[in-house]
């Protein structure tokens, strides 16, 4: 592709837009988001980068677009009336969820408000049994009736959900007929197109999240694709999933829960395509902000996805506290760490942080607007790693006085420590609760993270990024330039890509080579028919079934080599299921019979092979120092004189020893006295550790 | 010094990550749907004396203490003199460890420098230990299944395999329980090497100074939070239904601000059938009532949990004793954090909830062939269902959820894959809530019938049908539970019976009881209520 390309992110704060032009080189922008029209700052931020760029708009090839908008539209609930149409006797699934507390130890826990309530679910009597086949017949009155009271109510989407029909669609389709014969205006959504997997919990709630956000992400979308053509960007506009691949507007528009946690999948695949440049086939993605860190585990220079997720984990980040919703996603672990964190002593006077949030307003204590609880940001104050000379936000003056008030405050007072020891243990902390909870990630994927390694962006991460290189016991950590932007950068190496899932169950014992064979034959066809809607470009075909031993309830994904199958495939299936089950767990286990649960065709168009660069930590000579300042050391345990190093100045091949520094506008990098830094080719930092300490 | 803190603190949290770690290996291998469903697992460190320093949160309340009790016995059966590194030790014996055979305790002596440092731990259910299969009606024990007294699995890296083939020929899923077991062994194994890592990075030669760091700290939060309980005695009574014969639980709590003991003397003697509860178990339920309630943010270990202790006389339903039967004591302990949270509202009025449904409704059968000519095999079929919980002194009760046990329901759609098995409705149940100022929890319907060609043989054990969950402060009770079949015979609600083929079975269950006189309810609230069709 030639011309110059827009990535367009849309996040909670600002919205970053970063154009490659023809010669590959990167320009990037960051505008305030606009929030109640976004496309508005989208246009403001792609003059303000073309004219920085000299770029004509006339000669924009492609609009990548990625948007928190769907995420937040059903967090602040802001989507249309939407009524939930499904079987009879089942109309309160997404209200009873799994039956369970998310919080074992607390007996005021709130459970999450269904995104349609009770009143606007109706039922409509017809039934399909585990193979599809019809238990009751579709009540084809019943459902006219229903069909009047939607009438009468005035919902602006409707959401149909029939048990089993992600086996069997016929009666979901045979409501949406009579419904958009009835009230063509009305947007639908059925689960069996949305969703096909099995579990009507998760299938309901996700084509109830489509059809609710749809009114508003429709009219959004063609009001952007339409100011941009007014703007004489007159080139496809493209959108990111949360697969992390593009979809035309047409596709987002049918299926907008797709968008959902889009931005994040865009850093993902940010430090993929890097990870494919410096040729490291285990990366572990470590973005942090101001209210969060994201940890993503990318293999083979692809991120792991899965297919269920929760938005808006409302109670301390706990899993069962959100929505869920069943659509392929890349798979990352959010944890309530970021450099608004906020800090306190507990009950038994241990430090915690967050998962509370000072956010932006009022911010950290240090930012000196009526903030007065310590952050994660203060602690770095305290500690020297900020500065207010370094710090880059033009329009934040740092006020370390702030910050060593509050951490002494509510830290240090309790547990009769002073404020540097304090801030100490705040950090310490927080970087404990992210290596933790990496570890865990990696277990609970069967990874072990010897061997991987970090690629730290956003705002916050290089300052925590050496550190947990150290209690992750990796060789090396990667700081990326450009990493402000690392989401917007992402949408520019994506490929084309859709992933179609449905639940199919047989087991090798009796398998079902027919039916198998069909369904991924129309899972091919359907995903291949949403990426030909994008690109003409030539396409790679994953195939994946997902296994378990017979009464486990967690499957793995097995790759299928062949198709069609043959009767022999079961053998087959079997040995590639139990080589994957011990490279998870160490051990297979005989005589029990293997379940094939779920199947997925992922489509994706072959993207250019990214220009290598070679990593080295040879270096011609060090990096002169603009000065020093005193920063506390986590590893000695004691401040140390460390060097300043301004980014900017750094050449390919420049050493920077810890203890120092690394400052850039966005970001700080945080070197201790084991660390090294070597600037690289590209501009970024490759940090290494030496390991007796 | 500080930074000395700094280090425990982070050593502190980082033995609780390890446990996590364990748990989640445990949840993801295990084969038996209580662990995948209910969280019925339990992984822990304990230091060289056997004290729990770190316990992972699991679904389930009934390893809060149980498990942490269990060390010790290994240490004791096995020998201190006999512990050696590359040993692992297994035991599912119910009053050593979790209170029935179908959980299996492993554990592993961890070795540094060939001096013992500590000691890991993990507990699961497995699918079968032979038997009579998973039920009440064992008259003894002995019924029940393969008693394993505290053995060792492996010594010194070698596997007992008469132990294995012991086990293994007494099952009826030898390769799954087989498995599971080294499963548990497997974790914690990664426990092992994990705390030899962090022992390494901290430079520690052995776990004392952090073991006492812990249960310092936790030891004076456990006191600071009891000396906000008034002392007393407080009394508490609760009629439930039994399995054959209706059943008092009657508990005497004592707080003083060195601990609390529950005494249940009064409580029913212990049933014929399979029902009873080993003290350890009900003591579970009553430490977990008791931290929920008072202290939430209190982390399980031997610090947190000595100050609960728990005595009754030998022979009642809830210190039942060897040879009795024990298979489902969860029918019965469950009740016992609400008896013993009556007792305490006595104390906090404005904490403790109303009582709720209590007990699961677990549907449990096995679907059999109708045809005589052309006979299918038999299919296992279990799904957890839960009525609705208490109203709370400030919030509606939670409807059609689970409490205390920390079990989630199973999808219709998977459990329809699975077995013969159609599940006609399973919607809540309008009107059931107790009301008050807040409104209990609703209760469930569920219809049930066998798939074409099938007949359930199905073991019945629902509660609060005799008894409903009652309200406090005013607030009404819930609606008791229902059983009959669709064409509105009653079914009797205990006991094993027949769902014909060409039948089906409707259960309404429990809800929860209110909070605080109705008349104060909220109309907004009210008018809410009638909008969703909670209340009619």
């Amino acid at each position: 592709m030639t011309g110059a390309r827009i990535g367009a992110d849309v996040g909670g704060t600002f919205t970053d837009i970063v154009i490659e032009g023809a010669d590959g080189r990167l320009h990037s922008t960051k505008v305030l988001t606009t929030h109640d029209a976004p496309e508005r700052g989208i246009l403001e931020g792609i003059t303000q980068a073309a004219g920085d760029a000299g770029i004509d708009l006339a000669d924009v090839t492609q609009v990548i677009h990625g948007t928190t908008l769907a995420t937040n539209a059903l967090i602040e609930r802001r989507g249309a009336a939407t009524a939930l149409v499904t079987t009879e006797g089942f109309r309160d699934v997404i209200e009873t969820r799994t039956e369970s507390r998310f919080e074992q130890y607390d007996l005021n826990i709130v459970l999450p408000t269904p995104l349609v309530e009770r009143h606007d679910r109706l039922v409509v009597s017809e039934r399909l049994n585990a193979r599809g086949e019809e238990l009751i017949p579709f009540d084809e009155p019943g459902a006219q009736a229903v069909i009047e009271e939607i009438a009468t109510r005035g919902y602006e989407a409707v959401a149909v959900g029939f048990l089993h029909s992600y086996r069997n669609p016929r009666h979901e389709q045979r409501f949406r007929e009579l419904l958009a014969a009835r009230l063509p205006d009305v947007a639908v959504s059925i689960s069996s197109e949305v969703s096909p997997q099995m579990r009507e919990y998760e299938r309901f709630n996700t084509v109830c999240a489509n059809a609710y956000i749809q009114p508003l992400m429709a009219s959004y979308l063609i009001r952007l694709r339409d100011q941009l053509r007014d703007r004489g960007v007159t080139c496809p506009l493209h959108l990111i999933h949360s697969g992390g691949g593009l979809i035309d507007v047409d596709t987002a528009v049918a299926f907008p829960v797709r968008l959902v946690e889009s931005g994040p999948a865009g850093g993902a695949i940010f430090a993929a395509d890097l990870g494919r440049r410096y040729g490291r086939d285990r990366v572990l993605s470590y973005d942090m902000g101001g209210t969060t860190a994201k940890i993503c585990l990318i293999d083979d220079f692809t991120p792991q996805t899965t297919t269920t997720f929760e938005v808006d984990r409302t109670a301390r980040f706990k899993k069962g506290s959100g929505m869920a919703i069943s659509i392929p996603v890349i798979d990352m672990i959010e944890i309530g760490a970021g450099g608004g964190s906020i800090a306190r002593v507990d009950r038994l006077g241990q430090i915690r942080i967050g998962p509370r949030s000072a956010g932006s307003e009022p911010g950290p204590a240090a930012y000196d607007r009526g903030g007065s609880e310590p952050t994660v940001t203060d602690a770095n104050v305290e500690l020297g790693r900020l500065h207010p000379d370094t710090f880059g936000a033009a329009d934040i003056t740092l006020s370390p006085e702030r910050a060593r008030d509050a951490v002494a405050h509510t830290i240090g007072a309790p547990l009769g420590m002073d404020a540097h020891v304090a801030a100490a243990g705040v950090t310490e902390v927080v970087d404990e609760n992210m290596a933790n909870a990496a570890r865990v990630h990696a277990v609970e994927n069967g990874k072990d993270l010897a061997g991987y390694s970090m690629i730290a962006f956003g705002g916050a991460a290089p300052l925590h990024a050496a550190r947990l290189i150290d209690k992750l016991a990796l060789t090396e950590l990667i700081v990326p330039p450009g990493a402000g932007v690392g989401s917007a950068i992402g949408f520019l190496r994506a490929p084309f890509s859709y992933e179609a899932v449905r639940s199919f169950y047989t087991t090798t014992e009796k398998f079902d080579v027919e039916g198998a064979n069909t369904v991924l034959t129309e899972l091919a066809e359907e995903a291949q028919a949403f990426v030909s809607a994008g690109t003409d470009a030539e396409t790679t075909v994953l195939r994946q079934v997902a296994m378990r031993y017979k009464g486990q309830g967690w499957e793995i994904p097995v790759t299928i080599d062949a198709a069609p199958f043959d009767e022999l495939a079961a053998e087959g299936l079997a040995n590639a299921f139990t080589k994957a089950y011990v490279e998870f767990f160490g051990r297979a286990i005989d005589d029990v019979v293997i379940e094939a649960v779920s199947w997925s065709v992922r489509v994706a168009s072959i993207t250019a092979t990214p220009e290598s660069i070679e990593l080295t930590t040879t270096h011609a000579g060090e990096a002169a120092p603009t000065g020093t300042r005193s920063i506390y050391d986590p590893t000695l345990g004691v401040d140390v004189e460390s060097g300043i190093v301004q980014r900017a100045t750094l050449r390919p091949g420049d050493l920077v020893s810890g203890p120092a520094v690394v400052v850039e506008p966005q970001t700080t990098t945080v070197l201790a006295s084991h660390h090294q830094a070597v600037a690289q080719a590209d501009g970024s930092l490759l940090i290494t550790r030496e390991t007796d300490r | 010094m500080s930074n000395q803190e700094l280090h425990r603190q982070v050593m502190w949290n980082r033995l609780i990550s390890v446990v996590e770690e364990q748990a989640v290996t445990l949840v993801r291998t295990a084969f038996s749907t209580s662990v995948r469903e209910a969280g019925d697992l339990s992984a822990g460190v304990f230091d060289r004396s056997g004290r729990m320093i770190a316990q992972a949160v699991t679904g389930t309340p009934g390893h809060v203490n149980t498990m942490a009790a269990a060390v010790p016995h290994f240490i004791n059966d096995i020998g201190p003199e006999r512990i050696y590194p590359g040993d692992v030790y297994v035991t599912n014996d119910p009053w050593k460890g979790t209170g029935h055979l179908h959980d299996i305790t492993v554990t592993t002596p961890v070795f540094r420098r060939d001096e013992l440092v500590g000691f890991f731990a993990s507990t699961a259910h497995v699918v079968d230990i032979g038997g009579r299969g998973f039920g009440p009606d064992a008259g003894e024990v002995y019924e029940e299944g393969v008693r394993i007294p505290i053995l060792k699995w492996a010594e010194r890296g070698t596997l007992n395999d008469d132990l294995v083939a012991i086990i293994r020929s007494n099952v009826r899923e030898a390769d799954q329980v087989v498995g599971d077991v080294h499963g548990l062994a497997a974790c914690n194994e990664t426990g092992r090497r994990r705390l030899l890592t962090m022992m390494d990075e901290f430079d520690l030669t052995d776990l004392d100074d952090l073991a006492e760091f812990v249960f310092d700290r936790t030891h004076r939060a456990t006191l600071d939070v009891l000396s906000e309980v008034p002392s007393g005695t407080y009394r508490n009574e609760m009629q439930v239904d039994g399995y054959d014969t209706p059943l008092t639980l009657a508990v005497s709590l004592t707080v003083d601000d060195r601990g609390m003991h529950a005494d249940f003397t009064g409580t029913s003697p212990a049933s014929a059938f399979g029902i009873n509860v080993p003290i350890t178990y009900a003591q579970a339920y009553f430490t977990y009532g008791m931290l929920v309630a008072l202290a939430p943010e209190l982390p399980n270990n031997f610090a947190s949990l000595a100050p609960f202790t728990v005595s009754a006389p030998p022979g009642v339903i809830l210190n039942a004793t060897h040879p009795q039967p024990v298979a489902v004591r969860h029918v019965i302990g469950h009740f016992v954090t609400d008896l013993c949270l009556g007792a305490i509202a006595q104390a906090l009025p404005d904490v403790v909830p109303a009582e709720g449904a209590g007990a699961l409704w677990n549907f449990q059968a096995s679907a059999r062939s109708a045809a005589t000519d052309n006979p299918q095999p038999p299919v296992e079929i279990l799904m957890f269902n839960s009525g609705g919980t208490g109203a709370r002194p400030t919030l509606d009760g939670l409807s059609a959820t689970a409490f205390p046990s920390g079990v989630r329901t199973m999808s219709v759609e998977a459990t329809e894959q699975v077995g013969p098995i159609i599940v006609w409705r399973k919607e809540l149940r309008p009107d059931s809530g107790g009301a008050g100022r807040q409104r209990g929890g609703l209760g469930q319907v569920i219809e049930v019938g066998p798939a074409d060609g099938y007949q359930f043989e199905f073991a019945a054990m629902f509660d609060r049908v005799d008894n409903p969950a009652r309200g406090r402060e005013g607030g009404e009770q819930g609606a008791p539970g229902r059983v009959e079949l669709d064409d509105g015979t009653p079914f009797p609600t205990k006991g094993k019976q027949t769902v014909p083929a060409d039948r089906r079975l409707v259960m309404h269950l429990p809800g929860g009881g209110g909070f605080g006189d109705p008349d104060e309810r909220d109309p907004e609230a009210d008018e809410h209520d009638r909008r969703q069709g909670y209340v009619t």
